[in-house]
């Protein structure tokens, strides 16, 4: 079980204030998939992601950079019992989608990089503490259903 | 033997034109304490570690983060022999500061995204794969002489 201390709590929801689902989900997702090239093998059906400009312009890169934002904006909603929250998330995963869960905490690196160039000289040592802590209990809870 | 594309040059030595091997050299160690505190056991010489706010005050800190971004500075310097040049640091971490390798990759994070909330749009996701793959180039470089 985590526990999460005021402050974390406080530097987490603050910095998730000021996110916007589409536009960073663009983006973390975009830098995923081009700092770390085989993460394109997942999206076959998103179309063309053969270079940077291709996935900067790829629609379906857009909606599901929302939609992965989003699944997580929820888990802050449930910030005592994200592992409980995404065990459905992570059988579908590993059963259905079959990704690492590795690459997990590649996106994870992605998004705290988005944050600290959204956030600035706000994403202080501390609130980069938080929110990385967030970001490796979302990867365990993506995880811990794979068999 | 690392191949750099010229974008990737040009990225690196862009940004490294404008850092402050000060104060961006702290703020790195200060993350790396702050976001990974099991780090903090290499440095019992610094004194007090204890909290965020001690971190941030302690002069040691401040005065070894810019000694290492001084030396990532001069691996820009020789980028097409960064290995060459790390050799007698790698055999100092190895054989004398006993540093288990994987905290240099865990450094190149903290710097990237001190670099991140830095430079904020200017942190491209081509500048963020540069510099990746320059701190990936150091840490195998720090690691190459450990036996």
């Amino acid at each position: 079980m985590v526990n999460w201390k005021t402050n974390e709590r406080q530097a987490v929801t603050s910095v998730w204030a000021s996110i916007d689902a589409a536009g960073h989900g663009q983006e973390t997702l975009e830098r995923l998939l081009h700092v770390y090239p085989w993460t394109r093998r997942y999206f076959g059906k998103f179309g063309d992601l053969s270079t940077f400009n291709a996935i900067r312009q790829n629609p379906h890169v857009r909606t599901h950079g929302a939609k992965v934002l989003g699944a997580i904006a929820e888990c802050l909603n449930h910030m005592d019992n994200i592992r409980g929250h995404l065990a459905q998330l992570s059988i579908l995963h590993s059963d259905t989608l079959h990704v690492d869960p590795a690459n997990f905490n590649l996106l994870g690196k992605c998004l705290l990089i988005v944050l600290a160039k959204s956030v600035g000289a706000g994403f202080t040592p501390d609130v980069h503490a938080a929110c990385h802590k967030l970001m490796v209990e979302i990867a365990d809870g993506l995880s811990r259903q794979y068999h | 033997m690392v191949l750099w594309k010229p974008t990737e040059r040009q990225a690196v030595t862009s940004i490294w034109a404008k850092i402050d091997a000060e104060g961006h050299g702290q703020d790195t160690l200060e993350r790396l304490l702050i976001v990974y505190p099991w780090t903090r056991r290499y440095f019992d010489t610094f004194g007090d570690m204890s909290s965020s706010e001690a971190i941030h005050q302690n002069p040691k800190v401040r005065a070894h983060g810019k000694k290492v971004l001084s030396a990532i500075g001069e691996c820009i310097n020789r980028m097409d022999d960064i290995k060459g040049y790390l050799a007698p640091l790698s055999i100092l971490h190895s054989d004398t500061l006993h540093v288990d390798p994987e905290n240099f990759h865990l450094l190149g994070n903290c710097l990237i995204i001190a670099i991140a909330a830095s430079f904020g749009e200017a942190f491209t996701p081509d500048v963020e794969a540069a510099f990746h793959k320059l701190m990936a180039v150091i840490s195998a470089g720090l690691s190459r002489q450990y036996h």
